[in-house]
């Protein structure tokens, strides 16, 4: 007898009824797949932008909901050894130092371990130099050991520019340099760089490292070698790291001029603009020349409003149906006021769970992701960009660029007739935010007063899980006496003494489905 | 993508490689995958060309590097087909032109790079190396020996002389190199997709091209599609919805279930979409299945649940329009065909991922994914025959896909209806309504 189907009141999502036994024993639970998790490992020479990389690709897999987090085992190091006096620390005949950055190196698969088998997350980012084939060999054991797929992202570059420019951009103002001036720092972490070229061992895709997946990335992403991809995930890195670049540019995003709609304070639907939205139109013309771009494309949704506004530029623009506002289902073109009086219910529940909550027969801020991916792929491409769309989909983009949770997207303020301009800057975005002074309706809605949220309890497609803003990495405390972890540690992990270190705790994440 | 503003040059995809690398079948491939999500692509086979000149094949010896009357022919050959593809690409409305032969030196190379620069092509190269005698056998098997040029040999004879053949190219082949052709753009694929390298990937296409290819894989495997069962919509002629399934419905899940069993297929997995008959038909397999959202049936808008009676009766001019051009036609607040194929592109590229899948969705769902399986184009995408109760059983083969239609024997009420012969906006209710299937 099959199950009975009941559809979860918040995302609308028809599952087998809790009181019902299941027909045939099912795996871990529901109608989703458990996968393995992976450990992402960096590889290469310093400053050859692996924490750009690692973090970069963190903010994305966490946007797009697969729980993933950064271990830099640089920050073990800062922890570890409070004060960085010069480069000699990185000496490879400085053996004391050694042990530190093994110690550390070890440390942060500890934590990784931790993370994915306890914490729920789906993804590791392993980020060290990695640069020679035992620490590798070391790393692939630990995999093995633990159940974890491995997966290498090398760095290769020699062009100098990039190098010194990387360096000054994100390597001088670390605390390591804190007490140092510019040329200085400089001096001192290209010497630091050529204590890693002796030892290095690049992934041999010919022959050594033959049966590993990786992907090479050489020059910025000019080339790439990619090797042995195993799953989904690996592919869409792959695809994520192919598609970035790190030419300067600006992402500039706003809504649509205020509609018809939105004066009488109605969701959703397909109005005009109002006289006060026409009058930014305009307004966004004057500005968007100032700017004085030399390539700017602009895009905008298939709905009038943004269409409209989009026309006052005149200049060409491209349509996206993806761009187009949440679908509010049953509840379009309704007041707040209508939808609480009609559907009590409903409105009571999207309060609970703005993020999972989906209008009935329409969509789901969960749903918008899964909808926006290509767009965020595609401006990844892309240099300047003026993106005009609608607050809920403004919410979920302004989310990815400045990694912030599920729980806080649906209430990030994009008020209507302000630009948002966001510009790439060493790790992270910097944003600017310009008011262009023309008054329009506030049709934000702050997060009602509540006491505990609960997630949903069925996961779906992995395309469509939770975004999570990236953990903060964890913090180590400084490891007192190396003689006593010194004695305990052996090649493999499992000997490794956990109690020593203290694990910021980590709040359960959501499991991931992925296959 | 947008449809306002496209100001792209056209690409000429140019293969590499020696013969029986899988170029053909991924020219082919590339070629059914760019058509379906819209971008107008063809592909110029020059080994056509050459049998369209020289009418009988005798030997390998045409291929022989002395052979110069054979060298001019085939220098001739690839003439001629790039004057075709600069028709298309620049009077026939052509976005993607796929230059499928060897082009295994760097002089016909940059022949062809010269060609695209006077054009205004970009041009993007996709090199096949694989030394596994395997897999070379097994494409001589599979695409070689029912080639038109051995169609009086037998098997033995085939093999020795393509065997040959293949040794002409060998000692003049200049493999894309690091350093020679580091300006030029393209991805060697190796090993059947163990390795790739990617060099200087230019645009959004490209882009697109080498995530496909990097998807792709030849595994042997079957999809099978079918839709829900019959629901309770169904039975009313109602459209879109999200209804439960009727009793005939459940039958033919208990159906599916058997058949499922029966088949006795490797780690199949079954994928349903987020409406309710889907999953109910699913439940009934007692196995794990994955929702998608992105396989939900087409939004009919201000039409949902609605009989084609009602639509006739309320939305009589949309009717007429969706009539007149089905695949691009968007309901009201709702969605098109062509708006179903730029939902369902992961969903495509997650099967080509995957091995073997059981995909449980709905009739326009379906009928946009078979198009892609069976290349079929966007005239007649909307009109493709997918009955209720009814598996279709797609295996790879050659350059192709096999398809068996499966009937679960369960009754069902017919949702396919034709297009009218009138599709003006002023016609007559009969003639509207000329084609809609029984209904309670």
């Amino acid at each position: 007898m099959p199950r009975e189907l009941t559809q979860n009141r918040i995302q609308k999502i028809w599952i087998p009824s809790k009181d019902d036994k299941p027909a045939v024993p099912r795996r871990a639970g529901g109608p989703y797949f458990t996968n393995s998790p992976t450990v992402i490992v960096m590889v290469g020479l310093p400053a050859r932008g692996k924490t750009y990389i690692s973090k970069k690709l963190t903010r994305y897999l966490n946007w797009t909901g697969v729980p993933t987090k950064v271990f830099n085992v640089g920050e073990y190091r800062r922890e570890a050894v409070k004060q960085y006096s010069s480069y000699d620390f990185f000496r490879p005949d400085n053996q004391e130092a050694m042990k530190i950055r093994k110690q550390c190196a070890l440390s942060a698969l500890t934590d990784v371990k931790s993370y994915l088998l306890e914490e729920g997350g789906q993804v590791a980012v392993f980020d060290a130099t990695n640069t020679t084939r035992d620490r590798r060999e070391m790393i692939l054991n630990f995999g093995k050991e633990n159940g974890f797929k491995v997966f290498f992202i090398e760095s290769v570059c020699e062009d100098p520019n990039v190098v010194a420019t990387n360096i000054m951009e994100v390597k001088v103002s670390c605390p390591d340099y804190k007490d140092c001036n510019k040329t200085d720092a400089m001096e001192d972490f290209l010497k630091r760089i050529e204590c890693y070229r002796a030892s290095y061992q690049p992934l041999d895709p010919d022959n050594y490292d033959r049966d590993i997946s990786f992907i090479k990335v050489i020059d910025v992403g000019r080339r790439f070698l990619v090797n042995r991809i195993q799953d989904y995930i690996q592919s869409k890195i792959v695809y994520y790291l192919m598609n970035i670049h790190v030419q300067p540019r600006t992402i500039y995003l706003c809504r649509h001029g205020e509609s018809e709609h939105n004066v009488l304070g109605q969701i959703g639907g397909d109005s005009g603009l109002s006289s006060r939205g026409k009058k930014f139109s305009g307004a966004l013309s004057r500005f968007m020349e100032e700017q004085n771009l030399k390539n700017l494309k602009v895009w905008t949704s298939q709905l009038k409003r943004t269409i409209q506004t989009a026309e006052t530029l005149s200049m060409p623009y491209e349509q996206w149906k993806a761009l187009n506002e949440i679908d509010a289902g049953i509840c379009e073109e309704m007041t707040y006021e209508q939808i609480k009086e009609r559907y009590p219910e409903e409105f009571a529940l999207r309060d609970q769970d703005k993020y999972y909550y989906r209008y009935p027969t329409g969509e789901s801020y969960q749903d918008l992701v899964q909808r926006l991916e290509p767009v965020i792929m595609e401006l990844e491409r892309q240099e300047n960009v003026l993106v005009i769309c609608h607050q809920a989909v403004m919410r979920c983009l302004l989310a990815y660029f400045l990694d912030k949770s599920a729980d806080e997207m649906p209430y990030l303020k994009c008020p209507l007739h302000t630009v948002l301009k966001l510009t790439p800057v060493a790790y992270g975005c910097k944003v600017e935010s310009i008011y262009l002074n023309v008054e329009a309706v506030n049709t934000h809605r702050e997060r009602p007063e509540q006491d505990v949220k609960r997630g949903p309890s069925t996961l779906m497609r992995r395309n469509s899980v939770t975004p999570l803003a990236s953990p903060e990495p964890t913090k180590k405390p400084r490891i007192k006496s190396l003689d006593d972890h010194m004695a305990s540690t052996s090649t493999s992990l499992s000997g490794f003494a956990a109690s020593d270190i203290s694990t910021a705790g980590q709040p359960l994440l959501g499991k991931a489905c992925l296959t | 993508m947008g449809t306002v503003c496209m100001t792209n040059c056209p690409t000429l995809i140019v293969t590499v490689g020696l013969p029986a690398r899988g170029k053909t079948y991924i020219s082919k491939k590339l070629t059914r995958y760019l058509n379906w999500i819209g971008v107008p692509t063809k592909e110029f086979n020059v080994g056509q060309y050459r049998r369209r000149c020289v009418k009988i094949y005798k030997s390998f010896e045409f291929f022989s590097p002395d052979n110069e009357e054979g060298l001019k022919i085939r220098k001739q050959c690839a003439s001629t087909a790039l004057n075709d593809v600069q028709q298309y690409l620049s009077s026939e409305g052509g976005q993607v032109a796929v230059f499928d032969a060897t082009n295994t030196t760097r002089e016909r190379r940059n022949v062809i790079i010269k060609f695209a620069d006077q054009n205004g092509y970009k041009v993007f190269f996709v090199e096949s190396i694989c030394e596994d005698p395997d897999v070379i056998n097994a494409n001589i098997v599979q695409v070689k020996l029912g080639s038109p040029d051995y169609a009086d040999c037998n098997t033995d004879e085939a093999v020795e002389d393509f065997m040959k053949r293949i040794k002409c190219y060998e000692n003049s082949y200049e493999t894309l190199d690091e350093v020679l052709d580091k300006d030029l753009s393209y991805i060697k694929v190796m090993d059947v997709g163990q390795r790739y390298l990617v060099n200087r990937v230019m645009d959004h296409i490209q882009s697109r091209i080498v995530y496909y290819l990097m998807n792709i894989h030849i595994t042997p495997r079957s999809i099978y599609l079918c839709r829900h069962g019959e629901s309770d919509l169904n039975i009313k002629g109602k459209i879109g919805g999200d209804s439960g399934l009727s009793e005939r419905g459940k039958k033919f899940a208990r159906h599916l279930g058997d058949f499922i069993h029966e088949q006795n297929i490797k780690d199949l997995k079954v994928w349903t979409s987020q409406m309710k008959r889907t999953i109910q038909t699913a439940e009934a397999l007692g196995v794990p299945y994955e929702q998608w959202k992105a396989l939900n049936e087409i939004d009919a808008g201000v039409c949902e649940e609605m009989s084609y009676e009602e639509i006739q009766e309320h939305y009589p001019l949309e009717f007429a329009l969706r009539d007149q051009d089905k695949y691009r036609y968007r309901y009201p607040k709702g969605e098109s065909y062509e708006d179903l194929v730029q939902r369902l592109e992961p969903v495509i590229m997650e099967l080509e991922r995957q091995e073997n899948v059981l995909v449980i969705c709905h009739q326009a769902v379906m009928r946009c994914l078979l198009a892609y399986f069976l290349d079929k184009s966007a005239e007649e995408l909307p009109y493709l025959k997918c009955p209720l109760h009814t598996v279709l059983k797609l295996t790879p083969v050659a350059y192709g896909c096999k398809v068996e239609s499966i009937s679960l024997k369960v009754e069902a009420v017919n949702t396919h209806r034709e297009r009218p012969e009138n599709v003006t906006v002023n016609r007559s209710r009969e003639e509207a309504l000329q084609t809609v299937p029984s209904h309670l």
